[in-house]
């Protein structure tokens, strides 16, 4: 019984001195040890947030190891939700441990990877060099800190405007004639006026349009310096002919706060909203979401300000980058070059994922663009490629979203500026100026 | 050895340290590393000591005083819902429904969603509280005449909407404690009242509450700390962290938004001390009051 009695006592002191290590241990992580196996195959672990990504990777892994015998590659593509994969990667990169090979990682989050003078990514660079001179090099400048590429794009991600061509015609309204913002703000009001229904969108919670046309007057929402700056003239310009075209009847807020949310799609699906100025990648929501507007819509090239170079810009997107301290990263660093750059990866961004690829000796492709059995093409009146053609020299970098501190500007306008100018009618010195103060303490400039 | 180990003074230490122990690595020391990164800048792999300029940004930034009074908002509201209701429902269930079966019935049906993930019922919630006028609510209130409500970009209507999905979720787990609270109190008490001709309006007053007490402090503290450390609620219903003019942003999604959105872990260090202390105070203060700290016999 004594004995017995010790040997519980016993138990519970391992019980609490196997807690305490199951903690202190090294923790365990995905990376490899590095290198090829008996086989000859090098097993890449990869995260991404996006089913539909791991399979454009499969398949993109499968014609490298045709075309490259002897660095034979294997993908271990680990899917996590959005918001968790970044959370895990940023505490991994914080710790240092448990990093995989490669990680997609969301325009929006990539600042926060390249924050501080000593970024925790892989510089790039000179991987890409096979390919540079074919790829938009704005979609390159935004994965970019001091000169060094640290991810790779997967799309151009172009603003472009979809219009309802069906309800504008019986409305009386021709697109094709709308080139600059004063004639959307027309065409807008006389669709409003003749039909009484919406023609354009505010969005409250997306801050993507106001920045194209932030970008088309040459301004930025940070100085020469790299502080917040989002009450400047050319801000305010911006935002005051966005509040002008919503007081006209022009633009309207939507149900959900932006075109890309559930009611915004059934709001757009049921004839509600008639143009919407987005980036190229929507056509895949107008496909998936809104099927009975297929063979109403026309894309064509995103409104412009008189006069201004820029006619459009890139909104949103996705980079692949490799964590340092990959055993393989050399390895790593070619397959990613050809699966995100290549001509033959970017056929494959337009045929799997519907996008419109980075690569534009792509868009002159007839063969691949005007596929006649392609989903896509068949949705929409228009041509996509026929448009980001058109406006092929315009594309530009809007500089505002390369900035590490664009996380804290975005949530700002999405939460709190955009609604105030858009729903509650403040006026825009007034919205921008309290920005700017908010901006300025949480930032501590 | 052995004399160490049948030590009368040492057992009681032995059995108590696992507990001590798993509260120290996973509790004490991140609290305290905690403390030390609020006053640091960290940047993958490196800090740098800022003293108290964390603490500085927080006391100035308009949006965490608009976070807490948020977060107090929907506290002090679900307290006021989520204890009186499930008390009552907690009475009925106890003495007025008529047979075990339907008692058992009506204890089940209650719980349910409690064990609803929060994420699905957000979700569902949402498409619920949509502004347009096919929403389910929006269907409901037209019963009566009222016109669409456009409830998540509403500040009034957004809180109602994030009350009604803590008062569905969080009713059933209450009454459960209030029930097993009932189930304590002696019979005799009630058979006495009522011989004494106590009705049961009376009896819920002057028995049922009083011999609550220990319940209801308790259900006070949980809900006190879950009402300030409430996230994953508003997280769910507005989709994301964003809410129009952040009506529903809370001290933990602020906290979130500084961490991790913008990635600046020392101020969300700080964030989470100043919470901590926010706590702790309120709940210090509330279990002082109601005598909790006092020893059985001074009570």
């Amino acid at each position: 019984m004594a004995r017995h009695r010790m040997w519980t006592s016993l138990a519970a002191v391992a019980l609490s001195a196997g807690l305490v290590a199951a903690c202190g241990g090294p923790g365990g992580g995905d990376q490899p040890t590095g290198g090829p196996n008996e086989d000859g195959v090098t097993t890449l672990s990869v995260w991404v947030f996006a089913e539909l990504h791991g399979a454009f990777y499969e398949q993109m892994a499968e014609s490298w190891n045709e075309e490259n015998p002897d660095r034979q590659i294997e993908l271990d593509i680990t899917v996590y939700p959005y918001q968790d994969m970044h959370n895990k990667l940023q505490l991994a990169l914080n710790s240092g441990e448990g990093l995989p090979d490669l990680v997609d990682i969301e325009v929006n989050k990539f600042s926060n990877f390249v924050r501080g003078d000593n970024p925790p990514l892989v510089d790039l660079t000179e991987a890409a060099q096979p390919y540079i001179d074919d790829v938009v090099q704005a979609r390159l400048d935004l994965y970019s800190r001091d000169g060094k590429i640290y991810g790779y794009p997967t799309h151009v991600g172009a603003m472009v405007a979809f219009y309802n061509a069906t309800l504008l015609e019986e409305a009386g309204v021709d697109y094709t004639t709308i080139r600059t913002w004063d004639d959307f703000e027309e065409a807008g009001v006389q669709y409003h006026e003749a039909t009484g229904k919406e023609f354009g969108i505010a969005s409250t919670e997306v801050f993507f349009t106001e920045p194209l046309t932030i970008a088309q007057l040459g301004g930025n929402i940070f100085d020469e310096s790299g502080n917040v700056s989002v009450d400047n003239p050319e801000v305010t310009e911006a935002m005051e002919m966005w509040q002008g075209m919503l007081e006209a009847g022009a633009i309207s807020t939507i149900p959900g706060g932006s075109p890309d949310s559930e009611e915004g799609y059934g709001a757009i699906n049921n004839g509600d909203y008639a143009a919407v100025v987005y980036p190229a990648w929507y056509t895949s929501r107008f496909v998936d979401y809104m099927p009975d507007l297929e063979g109403d819509i026309a894309i064509a090239p995103a409104p412009v300000v008189e006069g201004s170079d820029v006619l459009t810009i890139g909104g949103g997107g996705t980079g692949m980058s490799i964590p340092k301290g990959s055993p393989n990263e050399e390895l790593a660093a070619d397959w990613l070059a050809y699966a995100k750059l290549s001509p033959e990866a970017n056929v494959a961004v337009w045929e799997v994922l519907g996008f419109d690829p980075v690569n534009m000796a792509v868009w002159e492709d007839e063969a691949v663009t005007h596929n006649p059995d392609n989903k896509f093409n068949q949705y929409f009146q228009t041509n996509v490629f026929d448009v980001l053609n058109e406006v092929k020299d315009g594309i530009s970098h809007f500089e505002g979203f390369a900035h590490p501190d664009l996380p804290a500007v975005n949530n700002t306008f999405t939460t709190v500026t955009l609604t105030e100018i858009y729903e509650n009618g403040r006026s825009v010195p007034d919205a921008l100026a309290q920005a700017q103060s908010d901006l300025q303490t949480e930032l501590g400039q | 050895m052995k004399q160490l180990l049948y030590s009368q003074r040492l057992a009681p230490y032995l059995f108590i340290a696992p507990f001590v122990i798993t509260l120290v690595v996973f509790w004490m020391i991140p609290v305290g590393q905690s403390v030390v990164m609020s006053t640091q800048e960290v940047l993958y792999g490196e800090t740098t000591p800022v003293g108290f300029r964390n603490y500085e940004r927080l006391w100035q930034d308009r949006l965490f005083w608009q976070a807490l009074f948020n977060s107090a908002r929907y506290m002090v509201l679900t307290l006021a819902i989520l204890i009186p209701i499930p008390m009552v429902l907690a009475a009925l269930v106890c003495n007025s429904i008529g047979s075990p079966r339907i008692k058992n019935f009506f204890k089940a049906s209650l719980f349910v969603p409690a064990l609803t993930s929060v994420v699905v019922a957000g979700i569902v919630f949402r498409l619920m509280f949509a502004e347009t006028g096919t929403g389910l609510m929006n269907q409901i209130i037209s019963v009566i005449g009222l016109g669409p409500v456009r409830w998540l970009r509403e500040d009034v209507p957004g809180l109602i909407a994030l009350l009604a999905l803590a008062t569905w979720r969080y009713t059933g787990v209450n009454t459960m404690y209030f029930i097993a609270g009932i189930q304590s109190i002696p019979g005799e008490l009630y058979e006495a009242a009522s011989i004494d001709g106590a009705s049961r309006r009376q009896q819920f007053f002057r028995i049922t509450i009083p011999n609550l007490r220990p319940t209801l402090v308790y259900v006070t503290t949980i809900s006190i700390y879950g009402g300030l450390a409430m996230f994953l609620e508003s997280f769910m219903l507005y989709a994301g962290n964003g809410s129009p003019n952040n009506q529903g942003l809370t001290v933990i999604g602020y906290l979130y938004r500084r961490g991790i959105e913008e990635n600046d872990l020392g101020f969300a260090s700080a964030v989470g001390v100043v919470l901590l202390v926010v706590i702790l105070a309120i709940n210090l203060t509330q279990l002082t009051l109601s005598g909790t700290f006092r020893k059985e016999a001074d009570r």
